[in-house]
């Protein structure tokens, strides 16, 4: 394993702990180690090195909100900004709880999509009438309301065709 | 020019503003932060904006609580029950609103 600077160079063994870890997370160290035929210690001291590095950024639970009962409706925004104000509109969005994705994306005009979730179509629609609308540089907001959910998933970091081929370098982020 | 009607010919600030949807979620991208700026934008939005705000009383809640223009929101909430759309929707509703706004500049506040 090398570290250059602030990136640390995966080797094909830490992208079988990562891929352990994104489909059960509570795994122990023994069980991840027994699965990959190494020590427990050796997954710990992995599992440190990538955490310090901010390649694993934090260990979360995903919940069906339906079966919790908790009364939610999912839309994804697109929002077109003028280009001087989008990075401070992106970062504005990201203050709100509601809004559990921003990203930015390049084509003919700049646009910002976000992932949102509200109570229901009335309290969205407020939420983007009040919050998101009046915002300076906000050119104009598609909105599309998710009906039904088909899949979520991480997809895995590697082909597993080409796992443990070859290495993959992954830049730190120091800010965490 | 009496205060009152001062009052009601106003610029808000942009978080009273009016905002144009043409439905859920959906922002035109125009807004309307004074009567006549709102004239103006209900002359030439998309349609599908005047349907969508009028049927749901947003006009009317705007008006009232921004300006507290009774009775031009209850003009308008009149308006909702014809069940018009479409162009004829619009010239209706520039046309109670061009005419309170030339009331009001003629005669003063009449709310």
């Amino acid at each position: 394993m090398k570290i250059k600077s602030n990136s640390l160079i995966l080797d094909p063994v830490d992208l079988k702990i990562l891929e352990a870890l994104m489909e059960d997370a509570r795994q122990t160290y023994t069980m991840i180690g027994k699965r990959l035929g190494i020590a427990h210690s050796t997954v710990y001291d992995r599992i440190k090195r990538m955490e310090e590095h901010g390649i694993i950024k934090k260990y979360t639970t995903l919940i069906d909100r339906e079966k919790a009962g908790a009364k939610c409706i999912t839309a994804v925004m697109t929002i077109y900004t003028d280009p001087k104000e989008s990075e401070k509109i992106a970062e504005k969005l990201c203050e709100y709880p509601q809004i559990c994705e921003v990203y930015t994306s390049l084509s003919e005009e700049l646009q910002i999509i976000a992932k949102i979730m509200a109570e229901d179509q009335e309290s969205l629609h407020e939420f983007i009438a009040k919050f998101i609308a009046p915002l300076q540089g906000v050119l104009r907001i598609r909105t599309s309301i998710i009906t039904k959910k088909f899949k979520e998933t991480i997809p895995p970091l590697v082909n597993n065709n080409n796992a443990g081929e070859s290495a993959l370098a992954v830049k730190s982020d120091k800010r965490r | 020019m009496d205060t009152e009607k001062i009052e009601v010919l106003k610029t808000v600030p942009r978080d009273k503003a009016f905002y144009f949807f043409t439905s859920i979620g959906n922002y035109t991208g125009r807004s309307a932060a004074s009567l006549e700026e709102f004239l103006q934008i209900v002359g030439d939005v998309n349609v599908k904006s005047l349907e969508f705000h009028l049927y749901r009383g947003d006009f009317e809640k705007w008006l009232n609580e921004v300006f507290g223009v009774q009775e031009l929101a209850e003009e308008l909430r009149k308006l909702r029950m014809s069940n018009l759309s479409g162009e004829q929707l619009r010239s209706y509703i520039y046309s109670i609103l061009e005419s309170y706004l030339k009331r009001l500049k003629e005669h003063g506040a009449q709310h």
